[in-house]
């Protein structure tokens, strides 16, 4: 009986354990060793081959794709961070009832498919649409301006399709502060702001980090606001790897490029997960 | 002394209860700040829905406005290629929610619930399943079904939705489980309910709303997906897919109406699921 206790957890993680082993760890190990092929679709198929020259290859004729999209990304999860935590702190501490509901107005871009709502942007963004249009008529802006395919455009739309995983963890940590240690804090006769600064804001940093893992990580991996808001001179290397993938069909090299991602990602994550858990950033994901 | 009382009330009243002068922080700039970024987050629905009244020249969005038409509601289905991918995407979306709910609800129950050995490894697991960018999960899953020669197409697509839905649904209802009183458990096996009678009376109708939820989350993921599902498709197109291919020669107006239908249907099912948690979660 106490066996056969202790054996039900594993029965319960059997399903997903296998389904995930087969969809998402082995595919990743496979990934790897495609990364090491060589040779072409061509010329006989790609055969393994310990070929690391592939990442030297990768690495040398992408590092500005590859520059470009660690900036755009940490640019993206700065202002997302700043756009979102006023906002997420109001919700969690004077929503009150409307809590939820708010909540919910926050996440209802997630009920349009991505890419529609980055191709509105390119009609809002557009060099004769509303915002440009209107600001030319009354002469604010010359008649030649333009945002689309600058890296501004592409940062805003990056900005705008991430910022509700910025808000949901920042939401879920400033949620969860007691209420009543502010209360405390000006009991004892410190400011609001000196309230905020040594209470609300401390208990808030796992949220902050969670906030910035969940954006920065898939903001750098993103390709679709490049390709559809971008232009020659604003490639990420998720436009990179998508190419030679399915246009190309250089697995190799683009596994490669891939792995390097990977790797990034896996080591930023295990960073984070020793220092702080891997709690509050699952808890996020729960609360949308 | 009824005359100190009048001086003190009216002071009382004026002042809002915390901290006075800092209230218009509170009152008036953060509230109508929180407003602003919810119209900011929303401003492309608005763009889409009103261009889908849009009475344009030609059959292709224009950034100009020309006036209200209702010919492409009328038309939804008039576009070559667009109700098949329309089709394929509400097909995916509710196998793959289904079986992802099923098999994601058991994980996050053995997640909330028991201390094992391994549990750690599993929640690291998960945790890097959720935060992976998707194009490594997507050129992953290309590499294997190259290396393994497998046909790329429905198959491969809603295998790989239900992939990357398990752990949504995982970390959902592990968080209502990790909430839920043990005590309601103990007091039904103590009323002489054997362990999966326990569960189906006590368990599992607490965690409904949880499981709704991942179900509803599950959908979404499904229904929206672009870059896991551009490289596992193939030749065969969904609703994302097929509006981001459109998009080089310019999208016609019905995606915007298809995108609005979607959208008023997202609507109803998260304010069914909202009334539902509020209702079950006093219970």
């Amino acid at each position: 009986m106490g066996t056969r206790r202790r054996l039900v957890p594993y029965y319960l993680l059997s399903p997903g354990g296998v389904y995930l082993l087969i969809f998402f760890l082995i595919p990743l190990g496979l990934m790897v060793y495609t990364s090491l092929q060589s040779g072409g679709l061509l010329s006989g198929g790609f055969t393994f081959s310990w070929e690391f020259q592939n990442y030297a290859d990768v690495l040398g004729s992408y590092q500005t794709q590859f520059i470009r999209s660690i900036v755009y990304s940490l640019i993206v999860t700065f202002v997302a961070l700043l756009l979102s935590y006023p906002m997420t702190y109001w919700i969690a501490f004077y929503g009150g009832r409307w809590k939820s509901s708010l909540l919910l107005l926050l996440l209802m871009p997630f009920f349009v498919s991505f890419v529609i709502r980055t191709i509105q942007w390119k009609f809002i963004l557009g060099d004769n649409g509303p915002v440009l249009g209107l600001l030319k008529t009354i002469g604010l802006l010359p008649e030649g301006f333009g945002v689309l395919s600058t890296p501004f455009a592409v940062v805003a739309g990056i900005t705008y399709n991430y910022l509700p995983f910025t808000a949901l963890p920042l939401y879920v940590a400033l949620e969860r502060i007691d209420k009543r240690l502010v209360e405390a804090a000006k009991d004892l006769y410190s400011s609001r702001w000196q309230a905020f600064r040594k209470v609300v804001w401390p208990l808030s940093l796992p949220g902050v980090f969670a906030a910035f893992l969940l954006t920065f990580v898939p903001a750098t991996g993103d390709y679709v606001n490049a390709s559809l808001l971008g232009g020659p001179g604003t490639t990420m290397i998720g436009n990179i790897i998508q190419d030679k993938f399915l246009t190309e069909n250089a697995y190799p090299q683009a596994a490669a490029l891939s792995v390097i991602l990977m790797v990034a990602m896996v080591i930023l994550a295990t960073i984070y997960a020793r220092i702080l858990g891997t709690e509050e950033a699952t808890r996020a994901a729960a609360a949308a | 002394m009824s005359a100190t009382a009048t001086e003190i009330v009216p002071e009382v009243r004026e002042l809002p209860p915390v901290n006075p002068p800092h209230a218009r922080w509170t009152r008036f700039i953060l509230p109508g700040y929180t407003i602003l970024m919810i119209l900011y987050l929303a401003s492309p629905i608005f763009v889409m829905i009103l261009y889908g009244f849009n009475d344009i020249p030609g059959d292709r969005q224009t950034a100009k406005f020309w006036g209200f038409t209702l010919d492409w509601w009328k038309n939804v289905f008039n576009i070559p290629g667009l109700p098949e991918a329309f089709k394929n995407s509400l097909l995916i979306a509710p196998f793959s929610a289904a079986i992802a709910t099923t098999i994601g609800t058991l994980f996050g129950l053995a997640l909330g619930r028991y201390r094992f050995r391994g549990l750690r490894a599993v929640d690291f697991v998960i945790f890097l399943a959720i935060a992976v960018p998707e194009i490594v999960l997507g050129s992953s899953l290309l590499s294997m079904f190259v290396l393994g020669q497998v046909r790329l197409g429905f198959a491969t697509i809603l295998l790989s939705h239900i992939g990357f839905s398990i752990a949504f649904v995982a970390v959902t209802v592990r968080a209502r489980v990790q909430g839920l009183d043990r005590s309601l458990e103990e007091a039904a096996q103590d009323l002489f309910a054997t362990p999966i009678v326990g569960f189906y009376k006590v368990t599992l109708p607490l965690i409904a709303p949880a499981i709704l939820a991942g179900f509803l989350l599950a959908f979404v993921l499904s229904l929206d997906d672009f870059v896991i599902t551009n490289f596992v498709a193939g030749q065969t197109n969904t609703f994302p897919l097929w509006v981001f291919g459109a998009q080089r020669i310019g999208i016609p107006p019905q995606v915007n109406v298809m995108g609005t239908i979607l959208f008023g249907a997202a609507i109803v099912a998260a304010l069914v699921n909202v009334f539902g948690q509020r209702r079950r979660g006093r219970a």
